[in-house]
C-alpha cells in the first residue's frame, strides 16, 4: 500500500509540473461555469416571465439548473478526461521509464492502482472546485441538496469509468495522441450503445444493450435515485477496465 | 549468484538469443560484449524479470526470474540502455521515489540518497530538474537509481555511454570498487572497458555465446602463433629470406624499404633473442623488437565475424592490422 501511495504521489507531482493539468483544468472549470451561468440566467428569465404572468413564481432549481448541468457535464468529461489519462502508461513506455517500474519490486496490481488512483484524485479535485456552483447558488436560493449529492456521486462514478477506460487505452500504445483517441472512441461507443438500446426498445436485446451503456445508470443518479444495480454497473465496469489494463500491461512483456 | 541455463528468446520468427548459458559468481564482474543487436539487452531484460524467456531458466541469488520475480527484483539494481529518469522530477525527488519503490524509508532512505549523491558526484545538481541535466548527469542519476537499495546484483546496460573520458574513468573505478561485494553484469561494445573492469568476458554474437573467459586467456586461446614487430633502419635486400632461416620463424611479412616487419613464430617459442643477435651481428640498425599480443579487439572481431571468414588464413591480415594499431591495449604475455 505504501508503494501505491509512493506512485500516486509521484504521478500527482508529474501532473502538476506539466502544463496539461492547468490548461485542461482551466478549460474544464470554464466550460462548466459557463454552462451553469447559461442555465441560471435562462431559469432567471423564466422566473421573471412567470412573475409577470402569475404574480408569483415557484422555480425548481434542481430541475431547471442542476439536472441540465449534470447532463451537459457528461460531454465535457468525455472530452477532458482522455487528455488526463493519455500520458499514464504511454509516456512511461515512450521515455523508457516503464522498465524502471517493471523491474522494481512492485506488483502490476499496484502499478495499475497507482496510475488510476492518481488521476482519479486529480479528477475529484477538479470536481470539488465545481462544488462552488451549488454552494454559491445556495446563498441566494433554496433547493433540495439530495439530488445534487447523488448527482455528484454519479459524476464521480462516471468519471471513474471514463478514467479507467482512458488508463486502458494508454496501456495499449506508446503514443499519447493515439491513447486519447482510442479512449474517445471507446467512450463514444459506450454512449451510442444507449441510442442503439432505445432503438431496439423493450426487447431483451434492447435492455441488455441499454444496460451496457452508462447513460441510464448515470441518469438515475442525477434524478436522485440511488439504485444498487447502477452502483454495481459502475463498480463492475471499473474493475473490468482495470483488469484489462493489467492484462494488457502484462502482455507487453511477453511480446 | 546469477545462473542462466539455456535461455532462448524469440520475437515471432526472429530469435534474439539462442540457448544462452552462463553464470556469475558472487562478487564477480562480468562483461557482456557484442555488436549491436547481438542480444545483450534481451538477456539483461530477462535477468531483471522485465520479460520472460521463451525457453530456459534464469535464477538470481537462487530465485527463479519467472516464478519468484519479486524476490529477484528486490536483489537487482538495473540500469537500462536509456536511463529511466523522470524529467519533471529533481534528482533528489527522483531518488526518493525510486528508493521508496524499492522499500526504503525514513533514515535508511535519507542515508542511501546522500550516499549515492556523494558517490556519483551529483551534489551540485541534486535540486535541479533531471530534464535540464546533460546526458552524462542523467546517466549518473540512472546509476544512482540502480545502486540506491544497495543490491547484491547489478545489471548495467552500457553504463558509460554518453559520459566524457574523465567520467568514464570514474564510473569504471566505481564498478571496480563494487566488485567483491556485488555481482555485476555490464554490457558494452567498448573493448578496453571490458579489459579494464571485468574479470570475465562473455562474447555474444547473433544471439549466441561465442566465447567466455578472462580477457587475457581469451586473447591467448585465440592466438595460433606469436607475433613480433621488428623495425630495422638498414635492412638488406634479402632480409626476409634471412629472417625466415631463423629457427622457429613461420612467416615474415613486411615493408622492406620502410624497415617494418612482422614475424610469426610457433606458440610458446620466444625468438626475439635470435632475431636481435642476427640483426646486431649484421649491423642492420635494429631499433624496435616487440612481442605483439592479440588485443581483445582482435578477438572480438574474429569471433563476431561470419563463419566463412574464420579460417586460419586470415590470421596474418588480422595480426598485421593489430601490429599497426596504435591503440594496442594488450599486455605482452
Amino acid at each position: 500500500m505504501t508503494r501505491v501511495n509512493t506512485l500516486v504521489a509521484k504521478e500527482l507531482r508529474s501532473y502538476f509540473v506539466s502544463p496539461v493539468v492547468y490548461v485542461v483544468g482551466a478549460v474544464f472549470l470554464l466550460i462548466v461555469g459557463l454552462l451553469a451561468y447559461i442555465y441560471i440566467v435562462f431559469t432567471g428569465a423564466q422566473a421573471i416571465q412567470l412573475m409577470q404572468v402569475q404574480g408569483q413564481a415557484q422555480i425548481n432549481l434542481n430541475d431547471l439548473v442542476f439536472r441540465n448541468l449534470f447532463s451537459s457535464v457528461r460531454f465535457v468529461l468525455l472530452i477532458v478526461l482522455p487528455i488526463l489519462t493519455m500520458r499514464l502508461f504511454a509516456e512511461e513506455k515512450k521515455l523508457r521509464t516503464f522498465e524502471l517500474l517493471m523491474t522494481s519490486p512492485i506488483g502490476l496490481n499496484e502499478i495499475v492502482a497507482g496510475k488510476f488512483v492518481s488521476v482519479f484524485v486529480l479528477f475529484l479535485g477538479l470536481l470539488g472546485l465545481t462544488g462552488l456552483i451549488p454552494v454559491t447558488l445556495a446563498l441566494f436560493s433554496d433547493f433540495d441538496w439530495y439530488p445534487i449529492l447523488t448527482g455528484y456521486l454519479g459524476l464521480a462514478l462516471l468519471g471513474a469509468l471514463f478514467l479507467s477506460i482512458g488508463v486502458l487505452a494508454s496501456a495499449l500504445t506508446e503514443n499519447q495522441i493515439v491513447a486519447a483517441f482510442v479512449s474517445f472512441g471507446l467512450l463514444l461507443f459506450l454512449w451510442l450503445l444507449a441510442g442503439v438500446g432505445s432503438l431496439l426498445g423493450d426487447t431483451p436485446a434492447g435492455q441488455v444493450i441499454s444496460y451496457l451503456s452508462f447513460m441510464e445508470h448515470y441518469d438515475h443518479l442525477v434524478r436522485g435515485l440511488v439504485d444498487t444495480r447502477d452502483l454495481v454497473y459502475f463498480a463492475s465496469a471499473l474493475v473490468l477496465m482495470l483488469f484489462l489494463t493489467h492484462r494488457v500491461v502484462d502482455s507487453t512483456r511477453w511480446k | 549468484m546469477i545462473d542462466v541455463q539455456q535461455i532462448t528468446k524469440r520475437y515471432g520468427q526472429h530469435t534474439a538469443i539462442d540457448r544462452v548459458t552462463f553464470s556469475v559468481a558472487k562478487g564477480e564482474v562480468l562483461a557482456f560484449l557484442g555488436p549491436n543487436g547481438a542480444g545483450k539487452t534481451t538477456t539483461m531484460r530477462i535477468l531483471t524479470c522485465f520479460m520472460p524467456p521463451t525457453e530456459g531458466r534464469a535464477t538470481v541469488a537462487g530465485y527463479d526470474c519467472l516464478e519468484q520475480s519479486m524476490d529477484v527484483k528486490r536483489r537487482i539494481g538495473y540500469l537500462p540502455e536509456t536511463p529511466p529518469v523522470y524529467q519533471e522530477l529533481t534528482v533528489q525527488e527522483y531518488l526518493r521515489f525510486v528508493g521508496r519503490l524499492r522499500g526504503l524509508a525514513g533514515a535508511v532512505l535519507t542515508t542511501a540518497m546522500s550516499r549515492e549523491i556523494e558517490r556519483l558526484g551529483l551534489g551540485s545538481v541534486q535540486h535541479r530538474l533531471i530534464g535540464n541535466l546533460s546526458r552524462g548527469y542523467r546517466q549518473r542519476v540512472g546509476l544512482a537509481q540502480a545502486l540506491i537499495h544497495d543490491p547484491p546484483v547489478l545489471i548495467l546496460d552500457e553504463p558509460t555511454v554518453g559520459l566524457d573520458p574523465k567520467q568514464i574513468i570514474e564510473i569504471r573505478e566505481l564498478i571496480k570498487s563494487l566488485a567483491g561485494s556485488h555481482s555485476v553484469i555490464l554490457s558494452t561494445h567498448i573493448l578496453p572497458e571490458a579489459t579494464a573492469v571485468c574479470q570475465r568476458v562473455v562474447i555474444i554474437s547473433g544471439g549466441r555465446i561465442v566465447a567466455e573467459d578472462t580477457p587475457d586467456r581469451l586473447s591467448t586461446r585465440l592466438r595460433h602463433s606469436e607475433k613480433i614487430a621488428l623495425t630495422l633502419t638498414r635492412p638488406p635486400g634479402d632480409v626476409e629470406a634471412r629472417l625466415r632461416q631463423v629457427d622457429g620463424v613461420l612467416d615474415v611479412h613486411g615493408n622492406g624499404p620502410a624497415g617494418h616487419f612482422l614475424l610469426e613464430s610457433h606458440l610458446g617459442k620466444d625468438i626475439r633473442e635470435d632475431i636481435a643477435r642476427l640483426a646486431v651481428t649484421n649491423n642492420w640498425g635494429l631499433i624496435e623488437l616487440k612481442l605483439i599480443s592479440m588485443t581483445l579487439e582482435d578477438v572480438f572481431l574474429k569471433l563476431t565475424r561470419h563463419e566463412e571468414e574464420l579460417t586460419p588464413g586470415s590470421d596474418a591480415a588480422a595480426g598485421l592490422a593489430s601490429a599497426v594499431n596504435e591503440n594496442n591495449m594488450g599486455v605482452p604475455s
